[in-house]
């Protein structure tokens, strides 16, 4: 190989040290890497629901015409102004110029005809689809405006265009997405090494101010035990997401790292089967809701991380309404409720799915109810058996899950979903939310829903699930809260 | 010696049809459409449709095991439902650090668990043998996990020699990527060791105690001649049955280990696969498990015959 006997030494030498232990420095701190706890199945937000693929590529790799800043609000992303007709129904946006994918292809009005036509037409896998069901046509005007026209107002719809299966795509490169994606954002896909990380590299064409990573690395690393070795040793930089509140204390006793706890979209509930006896008697949901002390849960299975809730809203949304008290924790009520409905020795299914809020959450509820005289029978189910047999076959009494969707409250207003209201007064609320685009009235309606759903007690509201994070002290610019499921590089940067 | 290696080989493969049938039928029952899991709870019932009729979901049983089998024929695994990437190029990624880390822990038992044993065996109830012996009861009782866990403790977090877990990929170089498999190997290795120790003193101990072995030192051998030139080769049976079991553990259940390190490993993939309803991976992995087994048990038979030729004149 090398002729050069003093280099072949030195290899040598490296090598040996390597293989000790000593490992040169890195040359400088221009890097990142990241810990999340589940890998994304593949790289294309517009082709399947994890939220892990959002994590990595969500304003990294990919943009939208409008995206979520920090704070949940909805800023300009390739879009950089638009306006909106007088009867709501024609929004028209003026693009960046001087846009380029990853591939080094032109970005305009095409591309976003193209990719919100492929994300509502009929062969569209994009989950989301929903999202653009109100969009009549695309049209392009010129190369760097595009008017969308809707079939109906529609108050969201710039919310919704923020979503990551919104992000715009090229015809030539949308099919390759899932393992090679081609987006217009700061970072540039490098390798995905499956079960292992995710590269980036700092695309240096972009259009918008550069950041300041050079490289970021997604370590996928889903033990919450190998999480927290893996922060101790140095080999991470962050983890945003981090999987065991239980050690947080140790995080933040030491200089070394600080603590990021924020809020996320995530309320948490126990659903109850709204349609099977004796759960469509209101007053044997009102029993359960009051027979549970959040707190104790928050403390018992969250170390003390959540926010309790009395509805479906998140508490760090301005039309949030606290609702608590409306449910507050109460056996006695509790006892008499049930008594009124003529409801004796109830025993009801609890179907658990894997996350620690629900496994731990479950155990803490089923000792909650039967202080009120409820049994109630766990099960724990994998994801999918959840999706197959709660979700799909409601083929259940309660369970818990955390709805981490952003403002999704609009699940209430669907038939067939697995709670089973789909009242008609719920539906009609927001039917008038999405006509809705004066910022007051919309309020309205979002704290007339809000009360609507905690008026029947739907489910049990439990807690808003807490972002909690570690990252290095030095390392900078990470999301406090997660308006959506996003590891946001673009503003994060290290600092001596 | 022919007949014998056909009549093995049939049998191989006449397991391989069978376990692919049981393997396909059983991953059928599994509750859990993968379409619905990739598109999760808030997706619209069309574009799950969508997908379902895209991954060949909506195709009849049989023509799905037909179409399985022929393609695995081919060297064809199919395509993974969630990473859409094939899924043979899934495992090769995967087999590139789980067969290493295997061969790599297995290499390290037997060369602590020869000497240990040889030692304990031929110097019976000494001080020796009773610390070898102390040692490997500790090696057996200790879940592997809980010691990859002290070594993560007392070697990536407080003396910082190595990563805590994660594979740099060969191209990093050859000793960058042995590092990184080091201390899953020992954590492996160790209980491993234990068991191959205790069999190859209690082995050695019954061959010590043969007739042939009184003939050997009547003829004049030394006790640890007679242990060297006859004793050893008698007591490789076990042993060699005991490696062959713990590669086909070792490849398929590093699980745990590959969890702790956070490896991308094999038992990883299938772990992952499995929850996330990736059945034609979970399938795929399975059946070359199988293979794997089949094949290293083939290959002790042989390593049986040769050790000794009277296994050989039995069958014939």
């Amino acid at each position: 190989m090398t002729k050069n006997p003093i280099a072949a030494a030195a290899v040598s030498i490296l090598a040996l040290g390597l293989a000790l232990g000593v490992t040169p420095a890195t040359a400088a701190g221009m890097d990142a890497t990241i810990g999340m706890q589940l890998e994304p199945p593949n790289l294309d937000p517009t082709g399947g629901a994890a939220a892990a693929i959002d994590e990595v590529v969500y304003a990294n790799v990919f943009e939208g015409l409008t995206r979520f800043g920090p704070d949940g609000a909805i800023l300009p992303a390739l879009a950089e102004s638009w306006e909106i007709s007088e009867d709501g129904l024609t929004y028209t946006f003026k693009l960046h110029s001087g846009v380029t994918f990853h591939d080094g292809s032109g970005f305009d009005a095409e591309d976003v005809k193209f990719s919100l036509d492929r994300a509502r037409g009929d062969e569209s896998t994009n989950a989301q689809k929903a999202l653009f069901a109100d969009i009549a046509s695309v049209d392009v005007v010129d190369p760097t405006t595009v008017k969308i026209t809707l079939s109906k107002p529609n108050g969201s719809f710039l919310f919704n265009l923020a979503w990551g299966d919104a992000v715009i795509v090229a015809p030539e490169s949308a099919d390759g997405n899932a393992a090679n994606p081609v987006g217009t954002g700061p970072f540039k896909f490098a390798e995905w090494v499956k079960g292992d990380r995710v590269d980036l590299e700092r695309y240096p064409d972009y259009w918008g101010a550069a950041v300041k990573l050079d490289h970021v690395t997604f370590k996928f690393i889903s033990d919450p035990t190998a999480a927290f070795a893996a922060m101790m040793a140095g080999d991470l930089d962050a983890f945003p997401g981090y999987p065991a509140p239980e050690n947080l204390v140790q995080f933040e006793a030491d200089p070394r790292f600080s603590v990021i706890i924020g809020s996320s979209e995530g309320e948490t509930i126990l659903g109850m089967n709204n349609k099977k006896p004796p759960l469509d008697n209101i007053l044997v949901r009102q029993a359960i809701a009051h027979a549970i002390d959040r707190q104790a849960i928050i403390d018992g299975a969250m170390f003390g991380y959540g926010t309790p809730i009395g509805t479906h809203f998140a508490p760090h949304n301005p039309a949030y309404v606290d609702l608590t008290a409306q449910s507050a924790y109460d056996p006695e009520q509790s006892k008499a409720l049930l008594a009124e409905a003529g409801v004796s020795d109830l025993t009801l299914s609890l179907k658990l799915p894997p996350p620690s809020y629900a496994r731990r959450g479950g155990e803490i509820i089923a000792a909650q109810l039967r202080e009120v005289g409820i049994t109630a029978e766990i099960t724990n189910v994998e994801w999918a058996q959840w999706l197959d047999d709660v979700f799909k076959a409601k083929n259940f009494d309660l369970t818990i899950v955390s709805h981490t969707e952003p403002m999704d409250i609009d699940i209430y207003g669907r038939d067939d979903y697995y709670f089973q209201y789909g009242d008609p007064d719920f539906k009609a609320i927001m039917a008038d939310l999405d006509q809705a685009t004066d910022p007051a009235k919309r309020t309205e309606l979002m704290q007339a829903a809000q009360t609507k759903i905690a008026d029947d007690y739907v489910n049990a509201y439990l807690f808003q699930l807490a972002r909690t994070g570690v990252a290095d002290a030095k390392l900078k610019g990470l999301w406090l809260n997660s308006p959506t499921q996003a590891n946001d590089m673009t503003g994060v940067h290290w600092e001596e | 010696m022919t007949a014998y290696l056909l009549r093995r080989l049939l049998s191989l493969w006449l397991s391989l049809v069978a376990a692919s049938l049981v393997i396909f039928l059983v991953m059928e029952a599994v509750p859990g459409d993968p379409a619905s899991f990739m598109m999760g709870i808030n997706a619209d019932p069309q574009a799950v449709a969508a997908l379902r009729l895209q991954l060949g979901l909506d195709e009849s049983l049989p023509l799905r095991y037909l179409g399985w089998v022929a393609g695995l024929l081919q060297g064809d695994f199919g395509v993974s439902y969630t990473y859409r990437v094939p899924v043979s190029e899934l495992i090769a990624e995967r087999v590139m650090i789980s067969l290493p880390l295997t061969l790599y822990a297995l290499a390290l038992s037997t060369l602590i668990a020869f000497p240990a044993g040889i030692l304990a065996a031929s110097r019976r109830n000494s001080a020796a043998d009773l610390s070898v012996m102390g040692a490997t009861q500790l090696g057996v009782a200790i879940p592997n996990f809980w010691f990859a866990m002290i070594l993560v403790l007392i070697f990536a977090i407080n003396l910082r020699w190595f990563s805590a877990g994660g594979f740099p990929g060969w191209d990093a170089g050859f000793w960058t990527a042995i590092k990184a498999l080091t201390l899953p190997a020992i954590a492996l290795a160790l209980p491993q060791a234990s068991i191959l120790a205790r069999v190859m003193r209690s082995s050695l101990i019954d061959t010590l105690d043969e007739d042939f072995m009184r003939t050997a030192r009547a003829k004049g051998l030394s006790r640890s001649q007679a242990l060297w030139r006859h004793a050893l080769r008698n007591a490789l049976i076990p042993v060699l049955t005991i490696l062959g079991l713990q590669f086909s553990f070792l490849l398929a259940g590093g699980i745990i280990i590959e969890n702790v390190f956070y490896l991308p490993g094999l038992g990883r993939l299938v772990f992952q696969a499995i929850t996330q309803r990736d059945l034609i991976v979970v399938r795929s992995v399975v059946i070359l498990l199988v293979f794997a087994v089949i094949v290293v048990t083939f290959l002790v038979d042989l390593a049986y015959a040769a050790a000794d030729p009277r296994l050989r004149r039995h069958r014939r």
